[in-house]
């Protein structure tokens, strides 16, 4: 019998496939989806180090070398915009619509696992602990809609749950699994502690879905544009983000991460810079809305008079401007604000 | 000198970023040979701990990095299937 576990490398799931593997005896491999939201893995495309001065590890990869367990990292960012924009279960406090990702990686698993040669799944989801995706209702729901009925094992909560089928086959001992419930994450701490595991961070600290400015922004884009793309999507994590008074929009670097960072957009935006001040992508660039931009671009480069730069349809126009006033940027600022004036429903 | 290694495979993933890189080495090893060498040429700095991490994880001998003109050249011997 051989298992795939979902793992994102936080605690729950290194959890999981700890029990299965080492306490259980069961051979797994251990499957890291990467939808493009995970915000440990965007700190690290714009360089940005952690407290320690390093550039931050692959969360999954170094809880699977602690491990010891193979791990296979797989690309769902193309399809995973799909779920992102029309989720058949809704989204919860912000854009993040965790019972679709589930099924949707469960699927990708049950995939996996049905052309491996795999006999079951293993995760690391707690009863309780999220209210939109794991109570014990949106459990069984999730298996249904997975057909996965019976072959997901989540050792943590195992005690409480129904008996799997690993169970009934006797591969399985559910006296060794624990009996975890809630929100509460002192048992799992501790058993951290007593198995000597390695973690980071709290439960639900890495998806910008779930982030509230970045819900912000993506509801105010959709309203604005009736779809969304990668691109989108990438620019939402970053930056500042103004819609000018005639539609533009202005996606503006705060430091010198965000400078280089967005000019990897530059092939495919109009854009703005000022030499060694800022840059901004501009998207839906409307003609009355150049001058706000030259303005904008003094005001964030020193809040000076400034020659700015304007890429506009392949043509260049310079411009020396005066800054704008943070009165009149703060009103076109996307915020809570704008988020009720544009946003649809 | 791990610039002297002759790699079976050679392959760039520069402009790549995390976790894409690993993800691209993974599906090279697969269908290489074992004993065989594979060159990931990367311009993400983490690829220096990512790629050791993943050997470790998986079971394949690491043998090396060393970074030229900012791209990171890692060097990893297959050792399992």
């Amino acid at each position: 019998m051989r298992a795939l576990v979902l793992f994102s490398g936080g605690l729950d799931s290194q959890l999981a496939a700890f029990n299965i593997k080492n306490i259980q005896g069961i051979d797994v491999k251990l499957i890291h989806f990467y939808t493009g939201f995970c915000i440990t893995e965007h700190k690290r495309r714009l360089n940005i180090p952690t407290k320690y001065g390093k550039i931050p590890q692959n969360p999954a990869l170094k809880a699977a070398a602690n491990l010891e367990i193979p791990i296979e990292i797989i690309d769902i960012s193309s399809q995973y915009i799909n779920v992102i924009l029309n989720p058949k279960f809704g989204y919860g406090k912000n854009v993040n619509p965790c019972l679709d990702c589930r099924i949707f990686m469960l699927l990708k698993l049950r995939e996996e696992m049905e052309k491996e040669g795999y006999d079951f799944i293993v995760t690391g989801e707690v009863i309780g602990q999220r209210p939109m995706s794991q109570t014990k209702d949106k459990l069984f729901k999730i298996e249904k809609e997975t057909n996965l009925e019976g072959l997901i094992v989540r050792p943590l909560s195992g005690k409480l749950l129904p008996q799997t089928i690993p169970e009934k086959l006797g591969i399985i001992d559910r006296e060794l699994m624990w009996d975890i419930s809630g929100r509460s994450r002192v048992k799992q701490i501790s058993l951290a502690q007593r198995y000597n595991l390695d973690y980071e961070q709290p439960a639900g600290g890495c998806c910008y879905l779930t982030d509230e400015h970045f819900a912000l922004r993506f509801k105010e884009e959709l309203a604005f544009k009736q779809s969304l793309d990668w691109d989108d999507l990438s620019l939402m994590m970053i930056g500042r983000h103004l819609r000018l008074p005639n539609g533009t929009k202005m996606i503006i670097a705060r430091n010198e991460a965000e400078v280089r960072f967005l000019n990897g957009f530059k092939n495919r935006f109009d854009y703005a810079e000022v030499e060694n001040g800022t840059f901004a992508i501009i998207k839906n660039l409307n003609e009355g809305d150049i001058n706000t931009i030259f303005g904008i671009m003094a005001r964030y480069s020193g809040n000076k008079a400034k020659e700015v730069k304007l890429m506009y349809n392949n043509n260049l126009i310079n411009l020396f401007s005066e800054p704008l006033t943070d009165d009149i940027i703060n009103s076109f600022k996307i915020g809570v604000e704008t988020y009720v004036r544009g946003y649809k429903g | 000198m791990l610039e002297d290694i002759k790699a079976n495979i050679v392959h760039n993933v520069c402009g790549t970023y995390c976790p894409i890189p690993i993800s691209e080495l993974s599906n090279q090893i697969k269908n290489m040979n074992i004993g065989d060498i594979i060159e990931l040429i990367a311009d993400d700095p983490g690829v220096v701990e990512d790629v050791p991490s993943w050997c470790k994880a998986t079971g394949n001998e690491f043998l090396g990095v060393y970074e030229e003109d900012g791209e990171f050249h890692s060097f990893v011997r297959k050792l399992k299937d």
